[in-house]
Formats: C-alpha cells, structure tokens, sequence
C-alpha cells in the first residue's frame, strides 16, 4: 500500500514513453488489467485494518481512473500522430494530369450543322433528310429546272448516266417532304451536296442547311424575319446588319440573296468581303407555285418560304477558318481545334 | 455581261457616281461583279499629227519625227515603231506625261538625236495587254492638241454584270439601260434606227422549214462591202471595253449590235451560199467544219441554216468556217433571226460550245427585235465597209411567235405575298416603268408584258418585279406564327447526335471525307465491292462512290500519320453507296479507326498499343446505347480488308449489320502503312434503335454466386460456351463475368482455361444450394458434351 505513489509514477513515466498503440495496450494489462498490479492492490485490501480499507480503497480507485485517463490521452495523441504520418506518405502532385482517354470532338460542320438545326427545331421545325444519289425528276424538274434550262449551268452537276446524278442541293428533300405530308410544314434539310468544281473556294462536296415553310398565311415579311432572326442567333450579334438582294432561283419567286455585314471588319471592307463591307451567306425565296404543283399542294391556298445556305461557309466565318479545303483533310491538328 | 460605263450613259445618265449606280445595280438583283476603269492611269499624252519623218542617222530601226501637237512649233522624237508615217495622227506623251505603270517623259537623247516626247502604242497607254507590234494609229479626224484621254473618253468604267438566267433581256447596253431607267425614273434615249432604203431589188430565197424553232427570220443582201475597211477605233474601244477583241469590221458590227441590242446576227459570204438559206433540223450525220476549225458531226436534233449542198451554222450557236465572210467578200447575206430559246438550249454544249450567241438565245432574245437589228446593222455597214443594201427579207410564222401576254396581279395576293399593302398608284407605277401596259381592274391591275420581258408569264413574277423595284429592304420584318402543336417524340430512337457524343466521349474526333474515293484504295480494300462509278468525275482520285466507310478513314489515317501523328482516333457517319444504279442502297452507317497507343502518352500509363478489343469495347459502349444490346452478336468471319484472325462480321437480329477487325497485313502494306490500324463499320439503323426501359422490380433476397472454370479446345468461341451455359442455367441467372481467360503452365496444350462467375436471383424466394448445384452440374454436363469441357478442379 505505501508504494501506491511509485507505482503510480512508474506508470505515468511508461505511459508517457510508450511509442505505440500496442505498448500502450500491454501497460493497460500490466497495470489495470485483472492481474494487473493496481488490481493487486485492490484485492490486497482484505489485509489491511477495517477502518483503513474505504480509505484505501479510494486512493487506488483514484490511482486507477487516473491512470486509464493518462491511457487514453496517450492514445489519442499517437493515434493522431500515426494519422498524420500516414497523410504525409499518401502525399501525391495533385499537378500531375489525371488518367484516362481524354475526350475528342465533333467536325466543325457537324457542329455548325447541330447549332443551326437546333435553332429551327427550338422553334418548331423537324429535320429531315434523303438521299446522296438522287434523280433528275427531284434535283431539277421539281424544282422548276427542266431540261436545258439555263440554271442547270448554275450548278456543275456530277452524273452517273442520264437520269441520276449527285444531288446539287438538299432541296429535293424538301420536294419529297411536301409530296408526303401536308401543310402546316416546317422543316429544315441538313446534308452533304456535291458540285463539280474544285478550288480555293469550292470543294467538289460541301454541306447545306435548306429551310421550308409551308402554311396558310406566310409572305416574304415572314421570310425576312426567320432570315434576319436566324443570322442574329447564329452569329449572337443583334445588331448584325442583314440586306436582302433580289436574285434568281428556278425554285422561289421572289427570290433573294442574304447579305451580312462583314463579320471580319465590321464592315469596312477587308480581303475576307473583296472590300465591299458585305457577305454573301444565304439564298431565300417564295416557294415558286411550279414546285408546290409538282408537289401537290395547291398555290392558292398555302404560301412558302424557303432558304438556303452553306455549312462550311458559315463554319468558316464563325470560327475564323480561312482555308474551306482543311474541312475535308480530317487533319487531328484541325479537328482538335473544334472540341 | 460586261459593258463601258460611258456607252449606257449615252443611253440614259443617272445623277450618280460609278460605284453608286453599281451598288443601285446590284440591289436592283443584276450583280455587279467588278468595276474596272477601262485605262490605267496617265496624263499628258494628246492628239497630235506627224509632220515629218526622217530616218536615224545611227540607228537602222529608229526614225526621226517631227510632231505637231498643237502647241506651237513641231518637236522633235525618235519613234522606234515600224508603222510611224508623216500625216498619221498619233497620241503623243509630252514631256511630262506620266505613263501607266508611273512611267515619267522626259527630254532624252536617243543615239546623239534630241527626243522631246514619245508617240505611243496601245499597249504603253494600258489599252492593250499584249505589247502593241506599233504606234495607235488615229483616225484623220483626230483633233490635234486636244487631251487624249479626255477625246477618247477613257475616264470610263467596265462595270461586269452576273446576270442571273432569267434575266437575258438586260444582255445588252439596250437592257441595262432600261434597267436603270426604271430604277431612276429616267427616259431611255438610244441611236434612232430608221429603215434603210434598199438600192437594189435582189433578195435571196429564205426557207424556214423548222418554224416552231425559228419563228422569225430575217435577211439582207448588201452587195460590194469593203472588207478591207478599218473598223473605227470608237467601235474597237467599246468593244474592248465590253471584252471583245475587234476581228475585222464585218464581224466587229454584228458583235456591237448584239452588245447595244441584244440581238445575235450572222453574216454569210453570199458568194459560198447555194439555192437558198434553209432553216431546218440537220440530219443525222452531217458535218460541218465551225468558224473555229473543228469539225463535227450534227444530231438529228440541232437546228441548222444550211443551204441546198449542207449546213452552213448552228442555228443561234456558231457560224461555219466555209461561209464565213473573209477579205475576199464581196456580197455579204446578214441573218438576223429569232430562234426559240428551246430550239438553242443545250445544242451548244453538247458540241462543247458556248457562244454570245447561244448563252443569249438560250436565255431568250426580244422576238421583235430582228427588223431593228438588221437596219442598226445595216446602217453601220454602210458607215464603214460601204455597200449596197437590198431589201429585208422576213419569213415569220405568226403562229409560232411568242404571243403578247397579260398577267393580272391581284392586290389581295400581292399584299399576301410581301406582307404589307403597298399603295395602288405606285404598283401601277412600277409596272408602267418596266414598259408594261396597266389596266387597272376591280381586283388590281392587268399588265401586257412586253416581248423583252420573256421571263414574266405569271402573278408571282410581277409580285417580285413590285417588290424588287420597291426595294426588297423597304418591305415589312415579320415572324411567322405557327400554332403550338406538340408532335410525337419517339422515346424508342437513338439520336444520331447521340451515338455521336458517345464516340466523342471515348476520344474519337469525327472527320468528314469525301463520299466518292479513288478506285484503287476502294479495290484495294473491297475488291468485290460494287458502287455507282461517276460519268462526269472532278478527277480520277474522286470517281467512285464509297461502298464502305474504310476508304476514307484509311486515307486520312494516312494523312495523319504524314503529319507524325501517332495516335489516331477518328469516327464517321454518313451514307455508303453499294450496288449497280438499279439495285442502289443508300446505307447510313457509323465507321471508326484507331491506331498507335491505347493511352495518350503519359506518366502513368502503359505504352501497349491498341487492339481488337479495344475498339470492339467502343462499338460495345455504342451497341449498349441501342437499347438491346443482346440483338448484337460477333462472328467470327473473314473480310478482304481485314486480318483473317481478328475479323468479325457484327450482326444484328441475325442479319449483317457490318464489320470489325484489324487492318489485313497484306492491304495495309500495299497502301504503304507501317502501323496496325483497327476498323469496324456499323449500320446506323440498328443502332438508332432504341428503347422505351421497362422496369422489373428489384429482388430482396440473396444473390448465389459460383464461379466455374472450364478447360476448353483454344479455338473454341468463348461465344459457344457462353450460349450452351446461358441454354443451362435457368431463368434465374442475372449476371455472368468472364473473368480470366487463361494458357499457360497448368492448362494442357491446345487447350485454354475460362473462368465464370455465374449469378442468381430469385425474385420471390431464397435460393437453396440444391438448386443452384442442380444448375451448375446441367452446365457442366451440356458444355462437357456439347464442346468438351471440362471442369478444372
């Protein structure tokens, strides 16, 4: 009993040097556990004098919180510092690039193709789309091109023999659209086109967004609008100046080319618009009544609008491109550009 | 159409600068393409005459001229030109004239003789691209010391016009002066063109046995024309200005009438026509030698002015060389016709020609205009070569000529058409100005058209010419109203756009190539591969239709790989054409290549290239999108393309539905590749299939997993044992893992070890073991005697 201080200060100096968990743990036996020497003590007290054992007994009980207190912060603190030290070794550069596939993109003229599809179905147009190879009947004659009529010489037309051909224009898709369903119509044909003609300004296929609008109440006020509306949208510049020229097409009456001030120079005229301040981005028109009677929709109930205008030329003006051949070089370097 | 700025103003002179009336052009729907000023600039060049000529007397080739220019005495100059000549009027560079290209006159001694000045040549003048072979001569009635430039009207314009097709009557100064007439609310004055009295009485027999073609013929006979005559240098210069070289002056007239009128006339040497002109359809087989040299050979279908031995011209397209007028022509037979424009259209380029005469007949030429022509031409004729007229010569077919027509716009209609009411007295206005006569009517107006405006037969035409001539930009902005109709959305549909990013997800980039590719890299791929083959190619290289998506994706590997880079992922869609014209299917499909290393280079990663699987995980990741993956099977198969050993033909539902494998060693050594390349190609249409999910609900009870490994033959299908374990396992497996595939120490010789982890669930009830163990060794039973494998203990 009167090495109760000795032991207790042993102990505290055991605990104090303990370094691991593990010590801590075989100090916990030796001093608190059932056979441990503070336990010892306890059941030592039967010896002492009646009226000396609830003292006693009180100082060891005291002994023993005290000691298992002095445990537990030992544990706390070397369970920290076992923490720490573990969080420095797991230690990685959070710099170093991550893992894995990176991600690659769409072509640029899929790009442009999806945003201007997007604008005209956000408002209530569908897509549609049709063949490659096409024939006379859907490439010029439903179109109010006949045989021999001089705008066949407006497009370089690739054949395969005497009636079918590599569609100049999507716009037989609109001819086999008005031919299956019926007014109101709103649709807008996305797809490749092929013209013969080859060089720094032509390639021998490029892509064309057309637009259709066929209802009961539409005139060329509405066309205007859609026009000006879209190369607004397109370009998200509201304050783009947009003219309209009158010009010819077999297909529309009237029909008109869409000019926009340069995107380029503001229109002060740079290399990019020859000078002139102004680019040439769309044709447009009402739809001529010939092509709504091959299409058997009666002229004199229903009106139309429709437009056209080139992927690649837009992509072009959008995003800066000053080369239309690198489209179709599929050159990563390129491509990579556009994810 | 390109034509002088000076020669319209001469017909009508609106009060604006060049560049502003092209602008008004073009907004006008006539595109002006470029304005160019006729003459380079310089100054300080006059009229002067040549007063005197002597030789050098040190140089053979130059002479010693004396030179009045107006100013006082004569000055000296030595000329080096062959055809300088005392008496000839000149343009003279004094000194301190400034010459195209900055070129300074200075006094200058030439070989010890003083030279004041220097007469010039067209081509030192900027008037001609070629170097002139001498001085421009001018004509007598030069006025000496008058400013050359300003004599010669060269502060003078060429405005070029992209006429749009419809729009043949503005194909002359005639036409575009009316144009801007209209536009300037100015009258259109032209050369008056009087008859010309004929001073003989011979005609020549016309017979017009194709009137439908040709409606209208007209001839005359002008006898004892001078072909030697010098076409005037006023006409040369208009010509030049409007981009056509002065051939001799015969030719030189018929070509400035057609520019000022529009009309295309022909002159035939009277002397080489026999019997009769004959307007008639040429016989199939008939040659005849053109006005350029070539010799060709007629169709059946090509209208011919032929005489009674053969055809003398293309009727509306090009003149024969043996008819022809030439400096022996005496007597000369002008035609001035009106052929139909179907009659012209498409005759000149199915002989590879195209002609002034054609592009405008095959556009449409006034039907009234032919009598005008003739006496404008007529009376030039008589200014320059001389001659005697005969009287004009028509055969004209009533029946066949364009008949006056009248169109009635509605005010209904047109105020439907642009949106907006436009005020009555000014429709009436602008239709008046285009030169059609109106007649108001309760429902609007009712116009004649007149015959140059060929291209106006209906409402909607006068529609356009009321807005055009009202300013497409004055008219109303509006936005269509639609009702807000919901429309079906097919939730069961893959969207391309879909299927797309996912591709972009796993590091594709899309390219784009060229639906038509080279035959040989189509043969060398696909040797039996049958696609459309174009008539008309822009070049060998792009002459065949793709059947397969591989082509193009190979050829911009190729490029890629040119620009060292390495690694290369790169997808497509679009159609493949397969089949002869009559049997064509047009196939959207989806291809991707991939080659070099799995991953990009980096820090962590392995260096190991990509495989097989690793593409067939991306077309996985795809099929796993189209909503029913288990549609989807590989076999394995064989194709030209690829390796005979890592090659599968994808199905789905049990048809074709494309390929996968790795480019075939032997191609890809023939298109010159040094690296494996992995490629499949897929139909779009099974793979935008998709589904509506349907829901099954989850189970609460335990799941039983087994694994088993199998020793197998090596070349047995994992496939194979896949289906004969699926055949066995029971309605309740959920899931099966291949889990190793393995050869090697342990595992006998030919054989390999593929190890499954099988899952079941039932969905009510816990499975017992009795059952499961029921399951496994049914199994092991049907694989063991069905592919003869073996449980591996």
């Amino acid at each position: 009993m009167d090495h109760l201080p000795t032991l207790v200060s042993e102990a505290r100096q055991a605990i104090q040097a303990a370094d691991s968990i593990q010590a801590l743990d075989e100090l916990r036996v030796r001093y608190l556990g059932k056979k441990g020497e503070l336990t010892a003590l306890l059941k030592g007290l039967g010896k002492l004098p009646a009226d000396e054992r609830p003292a006693a007994g009180e100082h060891i009980n005291q002994a023993k919180q005290a000691l298992a207190q002095e445990l537990d912060v030992r544990r706390q603190d070397l369970e920290k510092a076992a923490l720490e030290a573990r969080l420095a070794a797991e230690r990685v550069d959070v710099t170093l690039p991550g893992r894995g596939q990176p991600s690659g993109g769409l072509h640029p003229v899929t790009r442009t193709l999806e945003r201007i599809e997007g604008l005209f179905t956000r408002i209530g147009y569908d897509v549609a789309v049709g063949p490659e190879i096409e024939d006379d009947y859907h490439n010029f004659e439903a179109l109010n091109i006949p045989a021999h009529h001089p705008a066949r010489g407006m497009a370089d037309t690739f054949y395969f023999d005497a009636t079918r051909l590599l569609r100049t224009h999507t716009s037989p898709v609109q001819v086999r659209t008005m031919k299956a369903s019926q007014p109101p119509i709103r649709i807008v044909c996305p797809g490749r086109v092929y013209r013969s003609d080859s060089d720094l300004t032509h390639t021998p296929m490029f892509h064309q967004v057309e637009g259709l609008l066929v209802d009961e109440d539409v005139s060329f006020a509405d066309l205007k609008g859609t026009i000006e509306d879209f190369l607004h949208a397109f370009f998200e510049r509201d304050d783009l100046s947009v003219r309209f020229r009158p010009s010819y097409f077999p297909f529309t009456e009237p029909s008109a080319e869409v000019d926009i001030q340069c995107v380029m120079c503001a229109g002060d005229g740079c290399r990019v618009c020859s000078h002139s301040g102004w680019l040439e981005v769309m044709g447009c028109g009402m739809v001529h009544p010939e092509v709504f009677r091959h299409s058997g929709i009666d002229a004199e109930c229903y009106k139309g609008f429709a437009f056209g205008m080139g992927a690649e030329r837009l992509a072009m003006l959008r995003y800066g491109v000053n080369d239309l051949r690198l489209f179709f070089d599929n050159d990563l370097r390129f491509l990579r550009q556009f994810a | 159409m390109k034509f002088s700025e000076q020669w319209l103003r001469d017909w009508v002179s609106p009060q604006l600068a060049t560049q502003a009336l092209a602008d008004q052009i073009t907004m006008a729907g006539l595109e002006v393409d470029a304005v160019e000023p006729v003459a380079a600039p310089f100054e300080g060049v006059v009229v002067a005459v040549v007063v005197g000529k002597a030789p050098h007397p040190d140089a053979d080739k130059l002479s010693v001229c004396q030179v009045d220019d107006g100013s006082g005495d004569p000055v000296q100059v030595v000329c080096g030109a062959p055809n300088v000549a005392a008496g000839q009027k000149v343009p003279f560079a004094r000194v301190g004239a400034v010459l195209p290209g900055d070129f300074k006159i200075r006094k200058a001694k030439l070989r010890g003789a003083e030279s004041r000045g220097m007469i010039c040549s067209a081509s030192e003048l900027g008037l001609e691209e070629e170097t002139s072979a001498g001085i421009l001569e001018l004509p007598a009635t030069a006025p000496v010391g008058e400013d050359f430039r300003a004599w010669m009207g060269l502060d003078d314009a060429t405005i070029e016009v992209d006429l749009t097709p419809n729009r043949g009557d503005c194909l002359s100064v005639k036409g575009m002066a009316r144009e801007v007439g209209v536009l300037n609310r100015l009258p259109v004055n032209g050369p008056g063109v009087a008859p010309v009295a004929a001073t003989h009485d011979q005609t020549f027999p016309v017979r017009v046995e194709d009137a439908e073609r040709c409606p209208r013929y007209i001839g005359r006979l002008i006898k004892g024309v001078n072909l030697a005559a010098e076409t005037p240098l006023w006409m040369v210069e208009r010509l030049r200005r409007s981009g056509i070289r002065s051939i001799d002056a015969v030719v030189d007239i018929t070509n400035y009438v057609m520019l000022e009128l529009g009309q295309p006339l022909h002159a035939f040497d009277h002397a080489n026509l026999h019997g009769a002109v004959i307007v008639r359809l040429a016989r199939e087989g008939e040659r005849l030698v053109l006005l350029d040299g070539q010799e060709i050979t007629l169709g059946g279908d090509t209208l011919v002015i032929a005489d009674e031995r053969g055809p003398l011209a293309i009727a509306g397209v090009m003149g024969g060389e043996h008819s022809g007028v030439n400096v022996d022509t005496r007597d000369i037979f002008l035609e001035s016709a009106f052929f139909s424009p179907l009659a012209v259209a498409g005759q000149a380029r199915l002989y590879g020609l195209h002609t002034d005469a054609s592009h405008r007949f095959e556009r449409g030429v006034d039907s009234r205009l032919a009598r005008e022509a003739a006496e404008r031409a007529t009376a030039l004729l008589l200014e320059i070569t001389g001659g005697e007229p005969g009287p004009l010569i028509e055969v004209s077919s009533d029946a066949h000529l364009p008949v006056g027509r009248d169109v009635l716009l509605r005010a209904t209609r047109l105020e439907q058409a642009l949106g907006k009411a436009l005020p009555a007295d000014e429709v009436g206005e602008i239709l008046e100005r285009l030169g059609m006569g109106v007649e108001p009517t309760a429902e609007g107006w009712l116009a004649s058209i007149p015959s140059w405006r060929f291209d106006i037969a209906i409402e909607e035409d006068l529609i356009e010419e009321v807005a055009r001539i009202h300013g497409y930009n004055r008219l109303p902005v509006r936005r269509p109203a639609a009702r807000l109709a919901l429309r079906p959305d097919h939730e069961a549909h893959t969207p391309l756009g879909r299927l797309r990013r996912q591709m972009v997800a796993r590091g594709y980039q899309e390219a784009v190539t060229y639906s038509f590719v080279a035959p040989d890299l189509q043969q060398a791929l696909l040797p039996q591969a049958v696609s459309p083959v174009l008539a008309n190619p822009i070049s060998s290289d792009l002459s065949v239709m793709r059947a397969s998506l591989f082509p193009g994706l190979v050829r911009a590997l190729t490029h890629n790989l040119n620009r060292q880079q390495t690694r290369v992922r790169l997808f497509e869609t679009g159609l493949v054409f397969r089949g002869e014209l009559d049997e064509l299917q047009q196939i959207p499909m989806l291809g991707a290549l991939v080659c070099g290393s799995r991953d990009p280079e980096g820090w962590s990663g392995g260096r190991d290239s990509v495989d097989f699987f690793d593409l067939k995980g991306d077309l996985e990741s795809l099929l796993s999108m189209s909503g029913e993956p288990d549609a989807w099977r590989f076999e394995p198969a064989e194709h030209s393309a690829l390796h005979p050993g890592q090659s599968a033909r994808i199905l789905h539902r049990g048809e074709e539905a494309g390929w996968i494998g790795t480019l075939h060693p032997a191609v890809r050594s023939r298109l010159g590749l040094k690296v494996d390349a992995i490629l499949f190609e897929v139909r779009l249409d099974g793979l935008t299939h998709g589904r509506v999910p349907a829901f099954t609900p989850l189970s609460r009870y335990p799941e039983v997993r087994r694994d088993l490994a199998f020793l197998v033959a090596e070349d047995l299908p994992v496939q194979a044992l896949l289906d004969t374990i699926g055949s066995r396992a029971g309605e309740w497996l959920i899931e099966h893992r291949l889990f190793d595939v393995y050869q090697g120490k342990g595992v006998p010789e030919g054989c390999k070890s593929i190890a499954l982890g099988l899952t079941w669930q039932h969905p009510s009830r816990t499975l017992n073991d009795e059952e499961i163990n029921q399951l496994v060794d049914a199994i092991v039973t049907e694989t063991g005697q069905h592919l003869g494998a073996e449980l591996r203990g």
